[in-house]
């Protein structure tokens, strides 16, 4: 061993350098405030391990970056603490590297020799900053996309070079692949390269100031000792500190005040560009930028998003100068408390604002249901198709049904008394409440005299004052005890014609009475007077009753209520929604399996 | 520091004891990042194949095949998953089939057991040709040259007739650069 290390010292020198690193003489002794080249570089060691594992597994297209990290969160083993460990560490870094310099100014790190000192730890919170913007986007979910859309549009807003600037970034006119590989390739190529070189140009910068400061102080009373181990052990506590604080985060975040469901860092769903995100909000550390923006309306935007951080930025620079002039040094201390109380003060007044905004709750809640969605289908039986997870979500009738209900349908129709997304409708129902349709308790509701002329039911249609609506109000309203029980087995085989999975099983031990049902459907309640049911008449014009309420029935009936077999003439007011291109085939098919309430979820086991 | 009052070894002693916590301090720091990384970046060895558990695949009909014992390529279609990507009825693989006498039916996988190439049938010889390396196979899926590197002949499948005409074959592939025939899916 000792052979070894001596044939390779012998030919590279590495034990001087080592020696010197290691036994380099600290004016003054350890100091805890002599931690952060050593926490800094430390954090970048953690990022570079983390980042070097995440990169081996992650693949930066539009259809395979989402579903990549998903297979990272997921599903490869310690994946989620990899990615946890690496998020949250990049927001650990955020305020050390904020700290290191709001330190420099405190204790006059910026006065001469050091002014270079000063402007690396400011390259290096801007290099930070840009690594957490860049590696925002990658996952290519809700979150990171419209945050980067933000990002990109107040990129664009900066003078003349502005929308070059904005469309390079984006590798084109809209967001896609190009904008993925770009952001990588900045995110794991070209920071960590910068932020090496700053780090390399501190360490080399400190030896000098340290070799100099010995000179000067030529040994004389102060006590000094070496790096190793007093600074050294510093140092690693620093960094044992920090570290347990990251892995807290990654193993409580909802300690810390995120919301997302499990361990690790968030994943909102895959990123949809025709599903505004209204739960957009950025990293709490630019929320004080967000909420600053909002008092720039308009044309005056660029003034927030530019012109005053530029001139901020500006005067952080020559810090070093305007600290020569008496009492300037005091100035730059005031000025930089007043900015960090002012941002504090602006998240503070953006996160009120979150939690008084009752749409943006809403919209936070769905965004996690809608996240757990994506995780549930891309883990679900078929896997993720080529197409993408996108593609599951957007043949998931649990999330399209809703909406497209919503726009469709909830102009006259109801579901469950609301527009089928959960929001309520100011004009009363004009068509039946469509929640539970066909199941056995809607359509006791509706043959019971008590209810089909609410607007539940047929209270706002044209067929208020009709033959169905008589019969109810008729006869079902004299029933004695028998007929009521044949009702009873009647709804049971007319429900039973849709065969909704959720009566399955109650349907499977009923099958005798349900037998007996259809009987009494045709003979002892009449429908056949009005309705064929497993039979042609020409003379009847009620809907047809054989497979009432079926997926094919109901696929049927939005395509085209006008068709012989449903409303034909007397159709009320219901569109074609087939024949008239309103819906295509998937859009209604999805509708349909919404209303039955028919779609993939997981096994409780 | 107050050094004075320590006796004369303490210094040299703290310092070690400093350095090893140093070192143990700094080793805890990274354990969670790098055994993390460790077993994201070992996660592939713990994923084994699909097991093919006796699974024939109907690749085709008795009556493409010709009955002189000419060989046909065939592509074996199946499920696929690719991490995170399930394909259904996707080319995973293809074969050679041939009808010799009887109706006998044999089935080769296409990949040469030496390299892992595709081998392709000669145009003049009625041979297989594998255009990596050279290795040249009989029809019977035997060795046919001397100087062929492949350490095995061709590997056979299994093969069944179903419902009268159905080709049905127990894909299957196998370790290349040994003689022995060891599943690997």
């Amino acid at each position: 061993m000792r052979k070894l290390i001596k044939w390779i010292d012998d030919r590279t020198g590495l034990e001087k350098v080592i020696r010197s690193a290691l036994f380099n003489e600290i004016p003054g002794g350890a100091k805890w405030r002599y931690t952060w080249g050593g926490i800094l570089l430390f954090m970048f060691a953690v990022q570079a391990v983390t980042g070097l594992a995440l990169w081996m597994s992650y693949s930066p297209s539009t259809r395979s970056a989402w579903e990549s990290v998903y297979y990272i969160q997921h599903v490869m083993q310690l994946g989620w603490l990899v990615r946890g460990i690496h998020y949250y560490a990049a927001e650990a870094m955020v305020i050390l590297v904020l700290l290191h310099v709001v330190q420099k100014i405190w204790f006059k790190g910026y006065a001469k020799p050091r002014e270079l000192m000063f402007w690396i730890a400011m390259a290096m919170a801007f290099v930070v900053v840009s690594f957490s913007l860049t590696g925002y986007l990658l996952p290519w979910d809700q979150q990171g996309y419209w945050s980067a859309k933000v990002r990109t549009h107040i990129m664009s807003l900066s003078p003349v070079i502005g929308p070059y600037l904005e469309k390079l970034t984006v590798g084109g006119d809209q967001f896609g692949h190009h904008t993925l590989t770009r952001f990588f390739a900045i995110h794991a190529g070209v920071l960590p390269v910068v932020f090496g070189g700053l780090l390399l140009a501190r360490m080399a910068l400190m030896r000098r100031y340290r070799e100099q400061a010995s000179q000067e102080q030529n040994h004389s009373n102060t006590a000094e000792s070496s790096f190793w181990p007093g600074q050294a052990l510093k140092n690693a506590l620093t960094c044992l500190v920090v570290m347990g604080f990251v892995l807290l985060m990654t193993l409580k975040p909802q300690w810390f005040g995120f919301t997302h469901q499990g361990v690790g860092a968030p994943l909102a769903a895959p990123a949809d560009p025709t599903d505004l995100y209204a739960a957009a909000r950025p990293e709490w550390y630019f929320l004080f930028l967000f909420q600053f923006l909002k008092y720039f309306p308009g044309e005056k935007e660029i003034l927030g998003a530019i012109i005053i951080p530029g001139i901020i930025v500006g005067y952080f620079i020559i810090m070093p100068w305007v600290a020569k002039v008496r009492i300037g040094h005091y100035f730059n201390i005031l000025v930089s408390v007043c900015l960090l109380a002012g941002a504090g003060w602006l998240t503070w007044t953006a996160k009120k604002g979150d939690a008084a905004n009752a749409n943006y709750i809403a919209a936070e809640a769905q965004a996690q249901m809608k996240a757990i969605r994506a995780v549930e289908l891309a883990s679900g039986p078929g896997g993720i198709p080529k197409e993408g997870a996108l593609h599951l979500i957007h043949h998931d009738p649990k999330t399209q049904g809703p909406k497209l209900f919503a726009t469709h349908c909830s102009s006259c129709h109801r579901y469950d008394g609301h527009d089928g997304t959960g929001n309520s409708v100011e004009d009363p129902p004009s068509a039946p409440d469509l929640k539970n349709f066909a199941s056995r308790t809607w359509l006791k509701d509706f043959l019971s005299p008590e209810h089909i002329t609410s607007d539940r039911f047929f209270g706002g249609t044209a067929f208020e004052d009709g033959d169905m609506v008589g019969f109810v109000q008729r006869k079902v309203t004299k029933y004695d005890d028998d007929e009521k029980l044949a009702l009873e087995r009647a709804i049971k085989a007319l429900s039973a014609e849709a065969g909704l999975t959720r009566q399955a099983e109650l349907e499977a031990q009923e099958r005798e009475l349900i037998e007996q049902g259809k009987e009494d459907l045709g003979y002892e309640i009449g429908c056949s007077d009005c309705h064929e049911f497993y039979f042609e008449d020409e003379d009847v014009d009620g809907p047809d009753l054989t497979g009432y309420g079926s997926r094919e029935w109901m696929i049927g009936f939005i395509s085209d209520p006008t068709q012989e077999r449903f409303y034909g003439e007397n159709n009320d007011r219901m569109p074609s929604f087939l024949k008239e291109g309103i819906l295509n085939s998937t859009e209604i098919e999805l509708l349909v399996d919404w209303l039955r309430e028919e779609w993939y979820e997981p096994s409780t086991q | 520091m107050t050094d004075g009052v320590q006796p004369p070894s303490g210094p040299d002693r703290r310092g070690f004891f400093r350095g090893m916590l140093t070192i143990i301090t700094g080793g805890l720091a990274l354990l969670g990042p790098i055994v993390g990384g460790l077993a994201l970046l070992v996660d592939p060895l713990r994923r084994k194949g699909k097991t093919s558990e006796g699974g024939f695949i109907k690749v085709g009909q008795l009556a493409s095949l010709p009955g002189n014992g000419a060989p046909k390529k065939f592509d074996i279609l199946s499920d696929k998953q690719d991490a995170w990507n399930r394909y259904p009825n996707v080319p995973v693989g293809s074969i050679y089939l041939r009808r010799t006498e009887n109706d006998q039916i044999t089935a080769f996988n296409i990949i040469c057991p030496h390299a892992g190439c595709f081998v392709q049938i000669d145009s003049k010889k009625p041979q297989f040709n594998c255009p990596c390396h050279d290795s040249q196979f009989h029809f019977d899926g035997t060795k046919a040259n001397p100087d062929n590197p492949s350490p095995r002949g061709m590997d056979p499948l299994k093969v069944e007739i179903r419902n009268g005409d159905e080709i049905w074959v127990q894909y299957q592939n196998f370790k290349t650069g040994v003689s022995e025939r060891i599943p690997t899916t």
